[in-house]
């Protein structure tokens, strides 16, 4: 075979490499777009990955290498090796941005069992040490979930897990109640979304004429949203509020009425 | 006087020749006993399940399907190099080449014929691979419902079946197996391509395994070549030659994020599916301009 053949040859695969150039450059932005390619893969990673893992990375099978260190960190978990855990969950959730599991289990680790191995770690007699530590787990677990977020703005789950953490570890209503309600506008969130944005709002200092707003709303919408939580916060809020008594959509039944963290509310109603 | 019978008028072009061909080269490449490699696969599949145990089911049903998709790229690209770098050195090798072309049969319908039969393997052995991962996928459903029903409150039920029925096979993972067939079609008519030029099969192995690996970080190259300013000469000529002689393969390999629960919509996927289809063909024909003057 004439060696001319091959040259002309590699000058056709040039060209069709400059005709496909602009259109491939085009499709890897649209596929960016569609919340595709997001993993990062760089030095770090590969120090974290080792020379197969990354190579296996780079390779088109992130996924099952992803898996390999939920597993190890999985086993971190067992282990109680807090450190470990959350080097491994870095990898994972840096291959696979895309997969909201890994999101959540690395925001729960680290909220929830790291924080309170923290708060109960024997080794520490301080017990301001153990709180700071404690919140420090509980800010690397909304570290995680909010990245997650990030990645996955579409996907609610995490979003709902970010409530839950605001809500009842870090007591931080006002944004609870803002993470609440932009899960309950996404597509395959539950229907307690709205109920628990609003439930939140009415704990956020400053919002209760507009959380009072919010659980009318809900509560207009017939019975079955007349459940015992928004009838609670409706009832503390028309006392707060001071909402005359002709205007209050609900009259609870005679019993002591708390307002959480706010004696100045607390009263008994008195007898008829 | 009868006339004679009017001899058969031959075809420039003949879809039966190529079948014929294809057909035979299938055959061949299942004689070889390539098919072992499902065992694996189905030991990947079925075996990794007593080692997912102490997981959810949400987790299981990840891995389950994160290393049967990852295993299924592997063994299809694998069979798709290595089949098809077998492919002319043994016919050469067989003397099989030299009956095939001393008939009236084109060098074109030769090799399309080739490549086909090996387009046939894939889809045999990619079609095989999903039956598996489908069936074990769904034996695993079946079966965490049947735990839920047992634990879960009834109010509670259907919403946990729902959330099981969302994490196994769901319809959103067919075009992710798609791309993975199209990504070793691709990589099999690069390896024809290569081997009409190549001096052994070892070489043409060797080769197509690393544009493979290239091919998944050509973007980045692209990417710089399009962005750089003021770099060197000699760096410029580097990136361009991996840019536009090395396949994008990342625009194929989304499987990874499919799994993971990314959609692809109609247009992406019509974009994509159609990028993979012309690049087969591009390899293909710049293949058979290299074979069509070989001396063989």
């Amino acid at each position: 075979m004439k060696l001319r053949r091959p040259i002309i040859a590699v000058i056709m695969l040039l060209a069709f490499g400059a005709a496909r150039l602009p259109f491939e450059e085009r499709l890897s932005t649209e596929l960016r777009t569609a919340h595709f390619h997001l993993a990062r893969l760089d030095l770090d990673m590969r120090e974290q990955l080792g020379q197969m893992g990354f190579l296996a990375a780079l390779s088109g099978i992130r996924a099952p290498v992803a898996d390999a260190f939920y597993l190890l960190a999985y086993a971190a978990w067992e282990n109680v090796q807090w450190g470990r855990m959350k080097l491994d969950y870095d990898v994972v959730t840096s291959l696979q941005p895309r997969c909201e599991l890994y999101w959540q289990t690395a925001g729960w680790q680290m909220a929830y069992n790291a924080s309170a191995a923290a708060i109960n770690d024997r080794n520490q007699p301080r017990e301001a040490l153990r709180l700071k530590a404690q919140r420090e787990y509980f800010k690397l677990g909304e570290d995680y979930l909010l990245h997650g977020i990030t990645n996955n703005p579409d996907k609610p789950t995490i979003y709902n897990d970010l409530g839950m953490l605001y809500r009842d570890k870090l007591k931080e209503h006002c944004k609870a109640s803002e993470i609440y309600r932009i899960y309950a506008k996404l597509p395959g969130a539950l229907a307690y979304g709205e109920r628990f944005s609003a439930y939140e709002l009415a704990q956020c200092p400053g919002h209760e004429q507009e959380a009072y707003a919010r659980l009318v709303e809900l509560y207009n919408r017939g019975e079955k949203e007349h459940l015992p939580t928004l009838l609670k916060w409706i009832t503390i809020l028309q006392e707060k509020l001071n909402i005359p008594a002709d205007k209050r959509v609900h009259m609870p039944p005679q019993e002591i009425i708390t307002i959480p963290g706010d004696s100045k509310f607390n009263k008994t109603p008195a007898k008829p | 006087m009868n006339a004679l019978p009017t001899a058969t008028r031959h075809q420039v072009f003949s879809p039966a020749r190529i079948a014929a061909i294809a057909s035979n080269t299938l055959l061949e490449l299942i004689r070889l006993k390539v098919f072992y490699f499902m065992l694996i696969f189905g030991l990947i599949v079925i075996g990794v399940s007593p080692f997912l145990a102490k997981l959810t089911f949400q987790e299981q049903f990840q891995v389950l399907k994160d290393g049967a998709l990852g295993a299924m790229t592997i063994f299809t690209w694998l069979l798709a190099v290595l089949s098809t770098a077998m492919l002319l050195p043994k016919d050469i090798e067989d003397r099989t080449l030299y009956t095939i072309l001393a008939k009236p049969v084109p060098r074109f319908e030769y090799l399309l014929g080739k490549l086909v039969g090996v387009l046939l393997l894939l889809f045999v052995a990619i079609s095989l691979m999903t039956a598996l991962f489908v069936v074990v996928l769904k034996l695993k459903e079946v079966s965490a419902i049947w735990e839920v029903t047992r634990t879960a409150s009834p109010g509670a039920l259907q919403e946990q079946i729902d959330s099981i029925r969302a994490h196994t096979f769901t319809l959103n993972l067919i075009p992710g197996i798609i791309f993975i067939y199209l990504e070793a079609s691709l990589c099999a008519s690069l390896t024809l391509l290569i081997s009409t030029f190549a001096s052994s099969s070892i070489f043409t192995i060797m080769i197509s395994v690393v544009i493979f690996i290239i091919g998944h970080v050509q973007p980045i190259a692209r990417e710089y070549l399009l962005a750089s300013h003021g770099v060197s000469a000699a760096t410029k000529i580097w990136l361009s030659l991996v840019s536009l002689l090395i396949p994008d393969l990342t625009a194929l390999s989304l499987v990874d994020d499919i799994a993971a629960g990314t959609a692809v919509s109609l247009i992406l996927f019509s974009k994509i599916a159609a990028l993979g289809s012309i690049y087969i063909a591009v390899y293909f024909l710049v293949g058979y301009f290299v074979f069509s003057t070989k001396e063989l």
